[in-house]
């Protein structure tokens, strides 16, 4: 019984076929149609209200194969991925852009990075690719030596223009004013008022995707761990259970519920700081030193409980690397305890402050119409509307128990400011409950299983809330077992058009605050 | 107003003196450090932190030691937001090809004498991501260096510890 199978299948009829024995975990359905009729599908998995969770391109020359274009569906539940082929002379496939907002940026990356053409595409300018790179270099292709650095040559890039009196235009970095990472924006603005945002990213691409194919499946968890420094747990842990799903065996039950504790004190540790850095860019910097402080409380028995801050590299294939003992059990708690404490007397802080309040509402708006259609994930689209969270609707244990663990997820509408910092304020309250019902619950047991070479030819999916949101990692084994693909999509790459949605018709100095609303990842979208 | 009057009062001063495993360095250097500002630098250093393609996690660090717990404004070091008034430059990342043209424009707009820092591992030999079409490895390959604080990523420790050993050497020398 699936939805999106049979919406499928009823527009498709014949031409879809789906593949069974080739991509795992089974429950996501993975299907092939002609190149022809991947539009086709598209539109049936918008007629069952389905979203596009990601698009890419694998070069499967090697595997005597030509280009694979995939697209990767989700509703409720679900997931479906739908490939299409092109032969290695003939290197296009038709847009779906028309039907799905997002894939205007995965379809731009797939021209970019993999040369291969979306026909009919809107918006043909290299995404990532700058325009000093060769125009032929398409890293992501097998025949791509990417061990020697690029040429520069000459080139330009079009922006997006603005005429009229009084039209004026602000551009800002690649190197911002504060301590974060880089990437460009330009503003048209009359007075004030912003009439149009665009985002050029892509400053800190370090070629993480192809990088995973010179490195062993061993080796891979620890880049994943650096695709998005912040996220490091989640980002880590998508990419091994990817892998497991790949070679087909399970880390022991302890594992898992370590892994979900992990994962939750990452969020706890983001959400605060990004509470606090909010309220600074509102100008109200008590807030942040507060949350800054509470937030160092966290990564100090992180420190000392996993010897590591940020708990990198501790997610490992086959389980984790760290285990919990009844001393760092009773540390936890008392840790949340005191946390838990002056959080509460700092939401009421934010809560009762008119001046804080007058900045976050209403400010940065991205409406639920918006925020369905281009596919937004994570706490972004929790604040417009959108009920999503892999915790509940792709669990691994322990979110699986929902009638023991009960997790409740923090939706609101407005999508405005204040929506994405209180989605954050309820989400640490859950969590911090969460991570006490773990500690109380956990089953003993070993805490991992030896590595296990994948089988040739074959593919894995994995799909984890990370503290921004939904992180999905599809890796595909070669001839040898060896890394073919690995397809790393951080929230960040769709919901960066989310802030290109919100900014029009705010003034410019409310940017950066709405910028800190969504606090998305350079580094996890540029790769 | 008055719960966050009472907030500020219930936390008081958090900034803590550094650790013990730290203390006797900082001891020794820590007093120089701030005795280096005060002479080399007239009581303040200020620095300007350049993202060359790192994952986040140094700035977030970078970040930490400018909470309250570590402070480090009471030793006279002071971020800003262009290289125009900077006396450092703060690196992170290995250089990546598309930002490898902004850091050199920002080193130019750097005024000397300035001193460069290569933080993390991948500033200091490109760490994970080594050399590639998209990386260009360490800082030095594009900008010479002065010092490197090693670490994936460095603690906030590890990073005042290693800005008070090269301030302390740059006493006696002469910068550039």
């Amino acid at each position: 019984m699936s939805i999106l199978k049979d919406a499928i299948t009823a527009l498709l009829g014949e031409d879809v076929h789906f593949i069974e024995g080739y991509q795992y975990p089974a429950k996501v359905v993975f299907c092939s149609v002609p190149r022809e009729k991947f539009v086709e599908s598209a539109r049936a998995m918008k007629k069952a209200y389905a979203l596009l969770a990601a698009e890419w391109a694998a070069d499967e020359t090697s595997l005597g194969r030509g280009y694979g274009i995939f697209a990767c569906y989700r509703w409720g539940s679900e997931y479906l991925i739908v490939k299409t082929e092109a032969p290695a002379d003939d290197p296009a496939f038709p847009s779906l852009t028309k039907k799905f907002l997002p894939a205007y940026r995965f379809e731009r990356q797939i021209q970019s990075l993999m040369g291969i053409t979306p026909l009919d595409h809107p918006d043909t300018r290299p995404w990532i690719k700058f325009e000093d790179w060769p125009e032929d270099s398409w890293p992501l292709r097998k025949s791509f030596d990417a061990s020697r650095p690029m040429p520069r040559v000459k080139g330009e890039y079009k922006w997006t223009r603005a005429e009229g009196e009084g039209v004026y235009e602000i551009p800002v970095g690649p190197v911002h004013a504060g301590i974060i990472e880089p990437g460009h924006f330009r503003f048209q603005a009359v007075g004030e008022d912003v009439l149009n945002l665009e985002e050029r990213l892509g400053y800190v691409h370090k070629g993480i995707e192809k990088r995973f194919e010179a490195l062993s499946w061993q080796e891979g968890f620890r880049l994943a761990g650096r695709v998005s420094g912040d996220t490091t747990v989640a980002h880590s842990l998508t990419f091994c259970m990817a892998l497991e799903s790949l070679a087909g065996y399970n880390p022991p039950e302890r594992a898992h519920w370590i892994r979900a504790l992990l994962l939750e004190r990452e969020r706890i540790a983001n959400h605060l700081g990004d509470i606090g850095a909010i309220c600074n860019d509102a100008a109200f910097a008590f807030m942040l030193y507060q949350m800054m402080r509470l937030k160092e409380m966290l990564l100090r028995t992180n420190h000392k409980l996993f010897g590591h801050r940020f708990i990198m590299d501790r997610v490992i294939p086959g389980g984790v690397a760290v285990d919990i003992g009844a001393e760092g059990k009773d540390e936890i708690l008392s840790e949340l305890a005191r946390l838990s404490k002056d959080f509460e007397r700092l939401v009421t802080i934010y809560e009762e402050n008119p001046s804080l309040e007058d900045r976050v509402r209403n400010t940065g708006m991205l409406k639920p119409k918006r925020a369905r259609e281009i596919c937004a994930v994570g706490i972004v689209a929790r604040a417009s509307g959108l009920n999503l969270d892999c915790r509940i609707f792709n669990p691994f244990p322990p979110y699986d128990q929902y009638d023991r663990l009960e997790l409740d997820v923090p939706v609101m509408i407005s999508g405005d400011v204040h929506a994405r910092t209180w989605v954050r304020v309820q989400e640490i309250r859950e969590s911090i409950r969460i991570i006490r019902w773990i500690l109380e619950n956990m089953p003993d047991g070993a805490i991992s299983v030896p590595f296990e070479t994948p089988p040739p030819d074959k593919a894995g999916f994995a799909a984890v809330e990370g503290w921004r949101g939904e992180i999905i990692y599809w890796l595909q084994s070669g001839l040898a077992g060896e890394v073919n693909r690995c397809m790393v999509r951080d929230p960040s790459s769709v919901n960066w058009l989310g802030l290109e949605r919100a900014i029009p018709g705010n003034i410019v100095p409310d940017f950066p605050l709405c910028n800190k609303s969504f606090n998305q990842s350079y580094s996890g979208h540029d790769l | 107003m008055i719960r966050i009057l009472k907030q500020i009062f219930r936390t008081g001063i958090v900034t803590e003196p550094l650790p013990l495993d730290a203390k006797q360095e900082i001891e020794v250097v820590g007093l120089k450090m701030e005795e280096a500002i005060r002479k080399r630098f007239r009581r303040s250093i200020t620095i300007r932190q350049v993202d060359a393609g790192s994952c986040n996690g140094c700035e977030l660090e970078i970040h930490a030691i400018n909470n309250p717990i570590y402070n480090c404004e009471k030793y006279g070091i002071h971020f800003t937001a262009s290289p125009r008034f900077a006396d450092m430059l703060l690196v992170t990342g290995p250089v990546t090809h598309n930002m490898e043209i902004a850091l050199r424009r920002t080193y130019a707009a750097t005024p000397s004498p300035k001193l460069v820092v290569a933080v993390g591992d991948c500033a200091c030999n490109g760490g994970i991501f080594g050399e590639s079409y998209a990386s260009l490895g360490g800082i030095d390959k594009v900008i010479p260096v002065d010092a490197r604080i090693p670490g994936c990523p460095p603690t906030p420790l590890q990073l005042m510890l290693g800005l008070t050993r090269l301030l302390e050497s740059t006493e006696e020398q002469k910068s550039r």
